[in-house]
């Protein structure tokens, strides 16, 4: 005799206790600090803090043990836990132009006020792997040098000086809008826009920016300047009357510089993608910025033939903790529905057959 | 022909940004009467139709049309829902390519029987048997009735587009090459069936091609269009045999010589 | 982190605030999705966490609450959000369908009649009734502005043209209060009617796709179809094998490898009630 099944509530309990003893693994191995994962997985911790749109590196970090190492898992539980924490105001916007800078790269000019600056890089090392970092020898202590006394202008206020590339935008008295306390109704404006693709999947927006690249939607691009460092964070306290520094965030910009050949009211002029996230982002900051700029289709009169220009298309589908919940849900039981539609095929094969045997018969 | 025109249009014009699409055209419509917009590619002809049909915003001048009540509108001050309601009852919109103007994934008999349904009909029998008496007008055999257009040649995808815009009775259809893409031979076929179809339905057409032959077979009048601008309007016969400006006995000239 | 680190039922005020403000208006508006700012939610987007943020907002200290999943209450993801609420709201909980003020579903509603009083929230996964016929939200938005409908009775045209009927068999569309089109969550199209002019609160949260929208109590939900195809919801040939109920929803159960099956009562809730009360299988089923 079928007896309706029973027991959900301790199998889900033996389940996340199974998930536990998973996560740990072998007791007898010492588990990964946080301070460790900080410290040694920085790129990683600094992917969960963007995505998960919360500069918090322990708290990233704890999120990516707790997900074993599942990124989009880690990134997902930082943003649960971002959407309940109080609102005490909204910063001035960033300076990047005041940035402490640890890397900082044109690709548009040889050279330019400041210099060109490495950092701490990827590119040019050999994608060697290396046998002897399986054992924890010393490394050298880095190079360093005292900060230039010139300063360091960004590369698109050069370009603005001359009046090649398109102003940037006025600062708006009314507060921006945020995507993450009010509903999204498209179309967007570009800084609802920025803070979707700030927070939107590394993965997804490499692909839409590549494809840009591979002509669906060129956009001409030249990384104009990427640079990688710290900045301050000031509140303006109304009680007080002047700004307040909170702290320091590291930050990626990327201004991309864009082809535009002008139209009868414009004269021609350089356009501008823009990529602004957490940390040390390099891949996704670009990626953003090409995304930006393809987005921006519409405002110049571009014709919207490619994925990468279709706001809807790209925004709606460039968050990877809704498009990973609703991909996974198919997990979920779905016997009704699935009945529903047994239901409907076995009627419509039987229809089918005595259809058949009819036509047979005549 | 009765003594009120369909659609007065005047002094109408449609700017991208300081390049000019069409400029200063005034012409009536009469019921029942098919206007032929003829000119080479870039003369604004495509323009014009596409700012009559409310698809592109005017710049300046003004399109009255006289509604089903009676009452004559300006088509530029209508709301989008009153637009959207003419499209889709008292209008018809034939495009070049009959994949704009269908769902090419759903059955011949639904792309018939859509506009019948945005309008209330609720009956499946009656709109089936609706569609089949279309398709049949329009040379389609009824057993193609489930078939998707996909699976029709070009002609038959041309007159079952044809058969959508109709089923509603529309007063004024758009048309923009309607045999642009067919074969020679495919397309005297339709020109036929539209001329019969249009007389017999006492339809208003605004008609753009570049081709004078159609123009010739299908339109009453005639509107000769050069840089954004009309340079000559008159009957067809009279326009094509006798034409007087300079720019018209170019174009005249140069499809005798074809 | 303890369940004291949180608000009452998990959200902060000022968001369930907002949130009921998007339900006021959905209450005003039969049928028509309100959008709202969805909170991201300790469960992921696509589980329920539209319905979970709107039974955040409207639950109280008092309420009783069940949670059920494809009509069953012990199914894995019920289970998970019942113990949520029983864990940051400290409510009453049950089983029971009578008992209820508050009841969450997702993809069905209960055998047992809803009362004046009660609320069911749906968990929905598209709340876009055009979507699938237009990808568009700036162009459904216009379509639903203007009721303009007739593309959905395209899709049931095709579907009598090919298969003779209607073929949609759950997340059947619904017009109502005879304006707005509506996606009623895929409920299976044989609990429909149970949603017209029904005494007990409907209300439908979409968290990944931040909408909100509601059937107010006694309000017309009229089920789209042809006067000559008129909408029919599914029999089963069968009563249920455990307790005998008929025209009740049925599952499906496999038991072996060589096409043996049975259909029980989806709602567990109503099938245990009518045991307790002495119903078993009919015997005519029982001799086979």
């Amino acid at each position: 005799m079928y007896v309706a099944v029973k027991g959900g509530e301790a199998a889900i309990a033996n389940a996340h206790r199974l998930l536990a003893d998973r996560r740990r693994g072998d007791r007898s191995l010492p588990a990964i600090g946080i301070e460790q994962i900080v410290n040694q997985l920085g790129l990683a911790v600094d992917r969960v803090m963007g995505e998960g749109s919360l500069y918090d590196r322990e708290l990233a970090a704890l999120a990516i043990t707790q997900a074993r190492g599942d990124m989009i898992e880690a990134i997902f539980l930082v943003r649960a836990y971002r959407t309940t924490l109080p609102r005490f105001g909204i910063s001035v916007p960033i300076d990047t132009a005041a940035m402490e800078i640890e890397r900082r790269i044109s690709a548009s000019f040889k050279d330019l006020p400041g210099g060109q600056v490495l950092g701490p890089t990827f590119d040019y090392t050999h994608r060697l792997i290396d046998p002897a970092l399986a054992e924890d020898l010393p490394v050298d202590a880095p190079l360093t040098r005292e900060a230039p006394e010139t300063a360091s202008p960004r590369v698109t206020d050069l370009l603005a000086g001359e009046g090649l590339i398109e102003p940037d935008g006025v600062v708006s008295s009314e507060p921006p809008g945020d995507l993450t306390r009010e509903p999204l109704e498209f179309p967007l404006s570009r800084e609802l826009r920025l803070q979707a693709l700030a927070r939107g999947d590394e993965g997804f927006l490499l692909a839409l920016g590549y494809s840009t690249q591979r002509g669906y939607a060129r956009t001409h691009p030249f990384a104009g300047e990427i640079r990688i460092g710290e900045v301050e964070v000031r509140l303006f306290v109304p009680e007080l009357g002047f700004e307040v520094v909170l702290g320091r965030v590291r930050v990626t910009e990327c201004q991309m510089v864009n082809q535009f050949h002008g139209n009868a009211e414009t004269p021609p002029q350089f356009t501008r993608g823009y990529g602004l996230v957490f940390g040390q982002a390099e891949r996704k900051a670009m990626s953003m910025a090409l995304c930006d700029r393809a987005l921006r289709a519409r405002e110049f009169g571009e014709d919207i033939v490619a994925p990468a220009q279709d706001e809807e298309f790209v925004i709606s589908h460039s968050d990877n903790v809704q498009a990973t919940g609703f991909v996974e849900h198919l997990k979920l039981p779905h016997y009704v529905d699935f009945q529903a539609e047994l239901d409907l095929v076995r009627r419509l094969r039987a229809e089918h057959a005595s259809e058949r045997k009819r036509e047979a018969a005549e | 022909m009765t003594s009120e025109p369909l659609l007065r249009v005047t002094g109408l014009e449609k700017m991208y940004g300081t390049r000019v699409g069409c400029r200063d055209v005034s012409f009536e419509l009469w019921p029942g009467e098919v206007l032929a917009v003829v000119g080479e590619s870039g003369s604004g002809k495509t323009t014009l139709l596409n700012t009559l049909s409310t698809r592109l915003a005017a710049t300046a001048g003004r399109a009255e049309y006289l509604m089903r009540d009676g009452v004559w509108r300006n088509l530029f001050d209508l709301s989008e829902a009153e637009r959207r309601l003419l499209m889709r009852t008292d209008w018809g919109f034939v495009h070049q390519n009959p994949a704009d103007g269908l769902r090419m994934t759903v059955s011949a008999g639904a792309n018939v029987g859509e506009r019948l349904m945005a309008v209330g009909e609720r009956h499946y029998g009656r709109i089936r048997s609706t569609a089949v008496d279309w398709l049949t007008r329009v040379e389609i055999a009824a057993d193609r009735v489930d078939d998707e257009p996909r699976r029709f040649s070009g002609g038959m995808r041309q007159r079952l587009q044809i058969a959508r815009n109709l089923v509603t009775h529309p007063r004024l259809v758009f048309m923009d090459e309607p045999t642009g893409g067919l074969d020679v031979s495919v397309q005297a076929r339709l020109l036929d069936l539209l001329r019969g179809l249009v007389s017999d339905l006492g339809i208003s057409v605004i008609l753009v091609t570049h081709d004078l032959a159609v123009a010739r077979l299908l339109s009453h009048r005639m509107m000769v269009m050069k840089d954004g601008l009309v340079v000559e309007t008159g009957l067809t016969d009279r326009v094509l045999d006798d034409p007087r400006e300079p720019y018209t006995q170019l174009l005249v000239s140069s499809i005798l010589m074809v | 982190m303890s369940a004291r680190a949180y608000n009452f039922a998990y959200l902060d005020e000022q968001t369930k605030r907002m949130i009921r403000r998007a339900l006021l208006k959905a209450v005003a508006i039969p049928g028509y999705q309100v959008p709202f700012a969805s909170r991201e939610m300790p469960m992921p987007y696509g589980w329920g966490t539209g319905g979970v943020q709107v039974t955040a907002a409207v639950i109280g200290p008092d309420d009783v609450l069940k949670v059920i999943d494809q009509g069953a209450d012990d199914t894995t993801n019920a289970v998970s959000i019942r113990a949520f609420f029983a864990k940051v709201a400290e409510v009453k909980t049950t089983t029971r369908t009578a008992e209820a003020t508050l009841i969450q579903t997702r993809h069905r509603i209960p055998e047992h009649p809803l009362t004046s009083g009660q609320i069911l929230v749906y968990q929905v996964p598209i709340p876009e009734p055009l979507r699938f016929l237009e990808p568009r939200e700036t162009e459904t938005r216009t379509m639903h502005a203007l009721s303009e409908y007739g593309l959905m009775h395209v899709k049931l045209y095709e579907d009598i043209a090919r298969h003779g009927h209607i073929a949609t068999t759950y997340a059947y569309p619904v017009k109502v209060e005879g304006r707005y089109l509506m996606d009623p969550s895929p409920i299976p199209k044989f609990d429909n009617p149970k949603m017209h002019r029904s005494p007990a609160l409907q209300l439908f949260g979409a968290g990944r796709e931040k909408r909100i929208y509601a059937i107010p109590p006694f309000t017309e939900v009229v089920s789209l179809d042809f006067d000559d195809h008129p909408f029919t919801v599914q029999e089963f040939g069968a009563p249920c094998a455990l307790c005998g109920a008929e025209g009740v929803y049925l599952d499906e159960v496999v038991l072996d490898d060589k096409g043996g099956h049975m259909f029980v009562c989806s709602d567990t809730d109503f099938c245990e009630d009518r045991r307790a009360q002495g119903f078993g299988p009919q015997v005519t089923e029982a001799a086979e």
